[in-house]
């Protein structure tokens, strides 16, 4: 597993630099996402209830691979009920359940063969607030390995000191290592989650609003962050500022009362959108 | 060097005679405050006065009678002779089987009720009744401790079910050479499991409370990470209880130490001349320390007993014995409360929260 996971590592840091060689290649650049990108999250008709009340209706959506879509809408529509079916984290609340077809990479996740376990550590999360384990630094990235049965200090040291690069916190941590998690500021903590969730070597992350807890110089980071990722991760963030899924999204999901009102590339849905609902949602109008 | 004001010039403000009348204190103390402030100093102070008075009233007792020759030495009718050693034995082992057994017990159960258990209406039912038991007078369970372990509903008895039922009449059974009595009679066993049946409430209602208080937030990261929900118990929510789960056990050593009611009824003896397993020296542990197996099946006192004892002695002498049984009684207490209390801190240092 840790040879594997660092294999990819590589494999990814490779990819990162001849993507370097090439600007021009890059979908952003662009402005549109290339011909080529696969699908990489699917719903389809998904139907989610808590007890008698329902919370999401007949949701069909496609999320390509290797990009950023955010999901926007106002308080209670259902985007976070709709972020936790991906990795089943619903599975915990008493008295959900859903009908309908959640697909990664066209595998239902639903599947009675399905290790729920090993699901959440192909898609990751982070949460609105940071959730640091009280344990090290170095204890919090180190979990998700220990957890496939990584003892190997060497590994996990070169995994810990990978993922923490990844997430850009490499260097404000990297003399404390065995300092308490807690002893870090906001911003630094929500890194050190996007951290600990990239070692279980997951391709899909799921972000719960993980900048609206964070003052503005942190929130920039993490954007910075996750366009960086978006090159090696499928990104799914739910958001309320708007700024932040224009800044940092492909594209872009508007959910209201449980339902998908529009979905699009993002420079399209801002500036053209569709729907009635969703022009008044993104100028202001109400939410 | 003050940087340019971007307020644009005011007036000087007029000072109003109302407003200054309004902020003049009236009297220089508020009566009410200082009685109220005094009546709560004086209750503070009050409960260390008792305890020392407590204390003193002790220590001036045992005047003469706490030596090392009293620790060391087992009972005896003559008050110059007489010992605590016995008891001080039996309360070791009564402490740490007792432990052994309710720890498990109490946590596990504990970690079901708050980790595992759906909301049903059996689970509230066990809620609600393990803090009723927690309620329950201590000879309440001694009569409970008599009728299970020292009797166990008179199966073995010779009109006993399990004799009728295999046609033998069963008194003991051994296994790897320790005998085992069957009912386990008035042994340490007996007593230490009716102490576990009365901290067990105390144990999972504390440990409930520690669970309780962790934040969900750190079982969904966990989860999130692909942990198993053993493995969120595991090595997130356990350790993070560790301090709470320690509490409970400080609250739960002071009963085990202290009480006398429950052992009494299940059997402990008054007058013990001998050491649960018959290991009373370091000499007699290597001599034969198969003995450590055997002690929690035989006959045994505790300290609390065998104050009790002392108390109802005719001669003036014992009184003060029994003072100084109380001393070595609050000594280890205190110890053992010490050693607890620094665990339980060191674990919170390595919670880094």
């Amino acid at each position: 597993m840790a040879k594997a996971f660092t294999n990819l590592m590589n494999d990814r840091a490779a990819a990162e630099q001849a993507k370097g060689g090439a600007p021009s290649g890059s979908p952003d650049a662009a402005g549109q996402t290339p011909a080529v990108q696969r699908v990489k999250v699917e719903t389809r008709k998904l139907n989610f209830f808590y007890g008698a009340s329902q919370a999401l209706f007949d949701i069909s959506m496609r999320i390509p691979e290797k990009s950023v879509t955010a999901l926007i809408g106002p308080s209670g529509c259902g985007k976070s009920t709709f972020l936790r079916t991906l990795n089943r984290m619903n599975d915990i609340v008493e008295g959900a359940r859903h009908t309908g077809e959640i697909l990664l990479e066209g595998i239902n996740i639903d599947g009675p063969e399905i290790d729920v376990v090993a699901l959440r550590k192909r898609v990751g999360m982070v949460f609105q607030k940071s959730t640091p384990f009280p344990k090290t630094i170095f204890e919090n990235v180190a979990f998700g390995p220990r957890l496939t049965g990584v003892k190997d200090r060497r590994e996990l040291d070169e995994i810990v000191t990978t993922c923490l690069k990844r997430a850009a916190l490499w260097e404000e941590v990297k003399n404390r290592m065995t300092d308490s998690a807690m002893a870090l500021s906001g911003g630094q903590q929500q890194r050190l989650c996007i951290a600990r969730a990239l070692a279980t070597n997951p391709d899909v992350l799921l972000m719960d609003e993980p900048a609206s807890a964070l003052d503005p110089a942190s929130t920039s980071r993490i954007e910075d962050l996750i366009f960086e990722l978006k090159e090696n991760y499928t990104i799914i963030i739910v958001t309320h500022n708007m700024q932040q899924a224009a800044r940092v999204s492909d594209m872009t999901a508007f959910f209201y009362q449980g339902h998908l009102v529009e979905m699009g590339h993002t420079q399209q849905l801002f500036t053209k959108p569709r729907e009635k609902h969703t022009e008044d949602y993104i100028t202001g109008r109400f939410g | 060097m003050t940087p340019p004001s971007r307020v644009p010039p005011l007036a000087a403000p007029i000072a109003s005679a109302e407003l200054q009348q309004a902020l003049t204190r009236k009297s220089a103390v508020r009566p009410a405050e200082v009685v109220f402030s005094s009546l709560c100093l004086l209750a503070a102070w009050s409960s260390l006065g008792i305890l020392c008075v407590l204390v003193g009233t002790v220590v001036w007792k045992a005047g003469g009678y706490l030596d090392w020759q009293f620790l060391t030495s087992f009972d005896s009718q003559r008050p110059e002779l007489a010992g605590i050693w016995a008891g001080l034995l039996g309360t070791s082992w009564m402490i740490f089987l007792t432990f052994t057994t309710a720890i498990p017990i109490g946590v596990g159960a504990a970690v079901y009720l708050e980790e595992y258990a759906r909301e049903t209406w059996i689970v509230r039912f066990i809620r609600v009744n393990l803090s009723n038991l927690a309620g329950v007078p201590s000879i309440v369970y001694g009569i409970l401790g008599l009728t299970v372990f020292v009797r166990m509903f008179d199966m073995f008895s010779r009109e006993g079910i399990i004799t009728r039922l295999s046609g033998r009449h069963i008194e003991a059974i051994v296994i790897a050479g320790v005998e085992i009595p069957l009912p386990f009679g008035t042994t340490l066993a007996s007593g230490a499991l009716t102490m576990s049946l009365l901290i067990l409430p105390v144990i999972i209602v504390a440990t409930q409370e520690a669970l309780r208080s962790i934040p969900p937030s750190l079982r969904h990261a966990s989860l999130a990470l692909g942990a198993t929900r053993w493995q969120t118990v595991r090595y997130q929510v356990l350790p993070a209880a560790v301090p709470g789960i320690m509490t409970s056990i400080i609250l739960s050593i002071s009963r085990v130490i202290g009480e006398t009611a429950p052992l009494i009824v299940v059997g402990a003896v008054g007058f013990a001349r001998f050491a649960p397993g018959k290991i009373g020296s370091l000499k007699d542990l290597a001599d034969h320390p198969s003995g450590l197996l055997q002690a929690p099946f035989g006959k045994y006192t505790v300290m609390p007993v065998q104050i009790f004892n002392w108390v109802g002695q005719a001669r003036q002498e014992f009184q003060g014995i029994a003072a100084a049984g109380i001393l070595v009684l609050l000594g280890l207490l205190l110890i053992l409360n010490g050693v607890a209390i620094i665990i339980r801190n060191r674990y919170q240092k390595k919670l880094r929260w």
